[in-house]
């Protein structure tokens, strides 16, 4: 969230599409999921301001936008780097050896399960199983999948993303 | 079974897509449900196909959809419950990425029987794939006046969202999942009433699986005695199994239930990695494992009922020689702790302790008395606990201190490091 970001204008970019949401459902309450994404997309992660945003953009009280926020894991509550490492962690992926590529990733990037790199880059967290079982040690990057993964493999993914940065 | 069913179409290049599916006999279900089969018509037929739900706990479909009230002035509801996160389980997201129309399909015929206008299909946020390819084959279905109003000139009509999910494991749950269609935190709520009668937004609403749906658009388009005629007669039709772990040929594999778990991680996950299987986990991480000796087991509910586990969503997960138990029940209890909704205490309270436990065990720190205490708190929690997360959890763990004692007793002892632990798996 930068800090130009102010209610006003969180409201002011995100009533119309809201709007649209709503109409699906036929409770408001319900459209608070869907108007979080909303946010997150826009801005990255979400806090209180936020919150108060879709709170008055669909009439209802803060605490209900809270709640959701703070109980789903998808929704960023503090800034993550810009590319988000989500390896799973689960039996399946366990099984295969993902405890290995945890440490490989820690060491590499010179941070632990659930911090974000000094250069904002990357953030790595530790995930439950995200349905890649068959194909398993499994990570998302932000929304892609990268599926049986080796260190070897790891290097070659994240070297192709530095290089892309230091290109930029 | 030499014929593919539910992945028929998987391999070809436009799978996803409406005209190919409409080639291979697509929508043909929903045609003659709507034009031959009155709603009640169809929820009988459902019931007489004996198909049973997909998602974990097996109760018939048709049933189910029996219970809805008929003459109430209430907006009825459907969903779809594409929550798919009991680990080990992938088949939900290869039938909405390959094949969506005949889970939409379904749901149309679904929502026909138990006449609701509106349909929500709650797919996990991490699906981004699964939640583009259904929303395209909604926006198609539209087009082609498979949704919309008056439906192929029947005078039913029906319309289908995507609620997209946030990463929470009890969205499962089908109260969960409704609270939280709702706009609230997904914490399971007591049933009766059950939400047949009232559930989304106290209206009347059936909630299916993903599978599920798919099954009921082959049961229409080509009939309750072919359906019948595949697996067992108590478990008909077509069934995905997910393999996945320590074998040599993981995948989804579509055969009809019946078939030995032996048969399936020998003969089609090609056998274990290294050395002789372990254990199997027979039907997602909640499954209680069956140990190696146990492998001649039916993949159906009775059978898996009988040997003290479940077929829950076929989710298959092999552990082979190399593979530590306590290690093992470790990740699984902190799964469930993490996934806890916190509403009731022996879940919210039980399994961080029972964690701990584990961690202290695995890590060689291990008390003489913490199987005994593992055991104490699986007790606690099994039949206390509000939904069937809590039960679950505490089911799977004492499987393995029932089958594999002498592996934590090894640990306390003699401090054992396990072949497959944190750092050398």
């Amino acid at each position: 969230m930068t800090a130009k970001t102010t209610r006003q204008s969180i409201v002011e970019d995100l009533s119309e599409p809201i709007a649209e949401i709503v109409k699906r459902y036929p409770k408001r309450r319900s459209a608070i999921m869907p108007a979080l994404y909303l946010a997150q997309e826009k801005y990255g992660c979400i806090d209180e301001t936020t919150y108060q945003a879709i709170s008055q953009i669909l009439d209802v009280p803060e605490i209900w936008v809270f709640e959701l926020a703070s109980f789903y894991t998808l929704y960023n509550r503090k800034e993550i780097g810009k590319y988000h490492l989500q390896l799973c962690t689960n039996v399946p992926c366990m099984l295969r050896g993902t405890y290995d590529l945890m440490e490989h990733l820690q060491s590499r990037l010179g941070i632990k399960n659930g911090e974000t790199s000094k250069d904002g880059l990357f953030t790595l967290t530790a995930v439950e199983c995200i349905g890649s079982c068959d194909v398993a040690p499994a990570m998302m990057i932000n929304q892609s999948y990268h599926n049986n993964l080796s260190k070897e493999q790891l290097d070659k993914i994240l070297d192709g993303l530095s290089q892309a940065e230091n290109v930029l | 079974m030499s014929e593919l069913v539910l992945m028929k179409n998987f391999a070809h290049p436009d799978s996803a897509g409406i005209d190919h599916y409409e080639k291979t006999g697509g929508y043909l279900g929903l045609k003659k449900a709507l034009k031959d089969f009155s709603p009640d018509q169809v929820i009988d037929t459902v019931k007489t196909s004996n198909l049973r739900g997909r998602g974990g706990a097996g109760f018939p479909t048709g049933v189910k959809w029996s219970f809805v009230p008929k003459d109430d002035d209430k907006p009825h509801y459907l969903c779809c419950n594409a929550d798919e996160g009991e680990p080990g389980t992938f088949k939900d997201r290869l039938l909405m990425e390959r094949d969506p129309h005949q889970v939409i399909e379904g749901m149309i015929i679904a929502a026909y029987a138990i006449k609701a206008p509106v349909a929500y299909i709650y797919i996990r946020g991490e699906y981004g794939l699964s939640i583009e390819k259904i929303s395209q084959a909604i926006k198609a279905a539209h087009k082609k006046g498979y949704l919309g109003q008056n439906i192929l000139n029947s005078g039913f009509s029906h319309d289908i969202y995507v609620h997209i999910g946030a990463g929470a494991y009890i969205c499962g749950e089908e109260t969960a999942l409704l609270e939280s269609i709702e706009g609230r935190r997904a914490q399971p709520k007591l049933k009766p009433p059950f939400p047949a009668v009232a559930g989304l937004y106290e209206c009347p609403t059936v909630i299916n699986n993903v599978e599920t749906f798919a099954c009921v658009s082959h049961i229409f388009s080509r009939g309750v005695e072919w359906f019948t005629s595949i697996g067992p007669e108590d478990a008909p039709g077509p069934r995905l199994f997910g393999l996945s772990g320590q074998l040599k040929n993981p995948g989804v594999y579509e055969l009809p239930m019946g078939i030995s778990l032996g048969e399936l991680v020998n003969n089609y996950g090609g056998g274990p990695l290294k050395g002789k299987f372990k254990a199997v986990i027979p039907g997602g991480v909640s499954a209680p494992m069956i140990p190696l000796a146990g492998l001649d087991v039916k993949m159906n509910f009775a059978d898996l009922a009988a040997a003290d586990s479940m077929l829950g969503s076929a989710a298959v997960i092999a552990l082979d020689e190399t593979a530590s138990i306590p290690a093992v029940a470790r990740r699984i209890t902190e799964f469930f702790s993490h996934e806890s909704c916190g509403k009731c205490a022996p879940c919210r309270e039980g399994l961080p302790w029972a964690s701990k436990i584990l961690n202290r065990i695995e890590s060689g720190k291990g008390l003489p008395g913490d199987p005994q205490q593992l055991e104490f708190l699986c007790g606690g929690i099994f039949g206390n606990s509000f939904c069937a997360l809590g039960d679950g959890a505490a089911w799977a763990l004492r499987a393995t201190l029932k089958h594999f004692r002498h592996e934590y007793d090894a640990l306390i002892t003699q401090k054992t490091i396990p072949v497959c632990d944190r750092t050398s798996a």
